[in-house]
């Protein structure tokens, strides 16, 4: 049966190629801090079971100390006068080769329901989305006839453009899973419940979506608010006690984040490198002009959690 | 009630304001609740590890790199700014209304990095709005182009949940699996489209008052 252990291997290959390509990279002045940091994450993703748990808290050790130290990047890719000819061969084709991902997903988590026992069910759009990517690069290899090294060269040069942050994700589910253990969710509730009015689930529910855009605007990152809202309101009240659909607490619950992200200066590579890029006078120029829809898209997302989490 | 094991969450937040490395402020936020709860540093590293091996599909979705990469070469980003560029001589809000929607869209497929201000607003959609609006003084023309740069993050925001691969709604599988709940990222980005519609329904009604209001 096709499942994770298949993705992870794809995976990992993926990265052991960044990692061999980074440390062939000249132009990178940090080349061996990229190739070492690409090829650990190659590690966990093919052997990572094999490691044991205190074997992987000590890859992530290192994982965050190349981090700590600084990713490089190479020179950006220059040739743009015959990207400029070949996008106007191409035209607008080239889209269409960007939809074979989505599709594929799409398809294969709807499809493979009908062909039990080939892939495994719980891992079906993780397994389908990586067949898309296999299906796209054979698509894109026949049709655009590139150097056959080319796309992992480029998706090197995007990687490293992505740098330390490609785990940020990861590293914030897992630190979801230390809260757990040391009963955060647990406190946070407790406390919440004394400015929640008992029993009120719109207490509840008002309290989780301004306290999700109220940390993000604090740290900048509805990724990092996250785990620590969904541990403190969003699974202990929301989930737990008023039966919320978890799908929908969480993921509304992130786009709620977002709205705190429009309105923050902290988030300073939406907000504050536009307005120097666009020589605005004032550096909050962005923000201002995204309260306005920030706000009332807040209001939105806490009536959609309302409507839609408790049928 | 032992509120100690909140001081990974002020770590958390002092460490992000103070613009420390990320990967660092949370590995020291795992530590610092982690030891608030009695438990033993070895054993924090490795309840941190196997939640990290446990949720390596979260970064799974950097294989999807190569194949964008390949596109860029071939002049997906040049496609996408002749795209902008076509919109030349509409009217202001009609202008930027076309592109929240051609920048939601492109993110729900994971076309994430074709447009941006680097790599549209800078270069094409704020001098096209510039152009639209034809503004009277300079604090009206950054208000505009302001505007321009807005409306790129509210269409990349609101769009890119839809597509099932974006970090955020892997976080959130891998979060939630974590506490016991097991969730397809399918369920998860469905959830994402309300909100995406909100966001153009208000977006876009700004854009047309910003007109009007000025008028």
């Amino acid at each position: 049966m096709i499942g994770l252990a298949q993705v992870y291997l794809l995976a990992g290959l993926a990265f052991a190629a960044f990692a061999l390509l980074s440390a062939r990279d000249g132009t990178n002045p940090r080349r061996w801090i990229n190739a070492a940091f690409w090829g650990l994450l190659a590690l966990s993703m093919l052997a990572g079971d094999r490691l044991g748990d205190l074997g992987n808290g000590v890859l992530v050790l290192a994982l965050v100390g190349l981090a700590a130290r600084g990713l490089g990047r190479g020179a950006p890719d220059s040739d743009g006068e015959a990207r400029q000819a070949k996008a106007a061969r191409h035209g607008n084709r080239l889209f269409l080769l960007a939809l074979v991902i989505p599709l594929a997903a799409l398809g294969g988590t709807l499809g493979f329901k009908h062909w039990p026992g080939l892939v495994d069910p719980k891992q079906v759009t993780l397994v389908s989305l990586s067949l898309g990517v296999i299906l796209a690069l054979a698509i894109g290899m026949a049709w655009l006839r590139p150097r056959p090294t080319e796309p992992l060269e480029q998706g090197r040069r995007l990687m490293d453009a992505v740098g330390w942050a490609a785990i940020l994700p990861q590293m914030l589910a897992s630190l979801g899973a230390v809260f757990a253990l040391a009963g955060v969710g647990e406190v946070v509730g407790q406390l919440a419940s004394a400015f929640i009015p008992e029993g009120s689930r719109f207490g509840a529910v008002l309290a989780y979506g301004l306290g999700m855009a109220l940390f993000t605007m604090v740290m900048g990152n509805a990724f990092a608010a996250f785990p620590v809202m969904a541990a403190a309101i969003g699974l202990p009240l929301l989930i737990h006690q008023y039966h919320g659909d978890p799908a929908v607490v969480a993921a509304i619950g992130m786009l709620a984040g977002f709205c705190g992200t429009l309105m923050t200066p902290m988030a300073a590579n939406f907000n504050v490198v536009p307005a120097a890029l666009l020589d605005l006078a004032d550096r909050n120029a962005v923000v201002r002009a995204q309260v306005p829809t920030a706000l009332p898209l807040l209001a939105v997302n806490i009536a959609l959690i309302w409507f839609l989490a408790f049928p | 009630m032992n509120l100690w094991v909140l001081s990974g969450i002020a770590v958390m937040v002092g460490g992000f304001v103070w613009r420390l490395n990320p990967l660092v402020v949370v590995a020291a936020a795992a530590l610092t609740t982690g030891l608030a709860a009695g438990m033993d540093p070895l054993a924090i590293l490795a309840a941190f590890g196997k939640a990290f091996n446990d949720t390596r599909y979260v970064s799974v979705i950097w294989i999807v790199l190569p194949v964008i990469g390949l596109m860029e070469r071939h002049g997906l980003q040049e496609r996408a700014r002749a795209l902008v560029a076509g919109m030349k001589g509409a009217t202001l809000p009609r202008l930027l209304t076309r592109y929240l929607l051609l920048r939601q869209i492109t993110a729900a497929l994971g076309l994430t990095s074709i447009a941006g201000h680097a790599q549209t607003v800078r270069p094409l959609l704020a001098p096209m709005a510039e152009a639209a609006a034809a503004p009277r003084d300079q604090a009206e023309a950054d208000k505009v182009k302001a505007l321009a740069a807005a409306t790129d993050n509210v269409g990349l925001f609101f769009g890119e949940d839809i597509f099932i691969a974006i970090g955020s709604i892997l976080l959130m599988k891998g979060f939630l699996e974590q506490q016991g709940i097991a969730l397809a990222p399918f369920d998860l980005s469905v959830w994402a489209i309300p909100t995406a519609l909100a966001a153009f329904a208000i977006h876009g009604l700004r854009l047309w008052l910003f007109v009007r209001r000025r008028g």
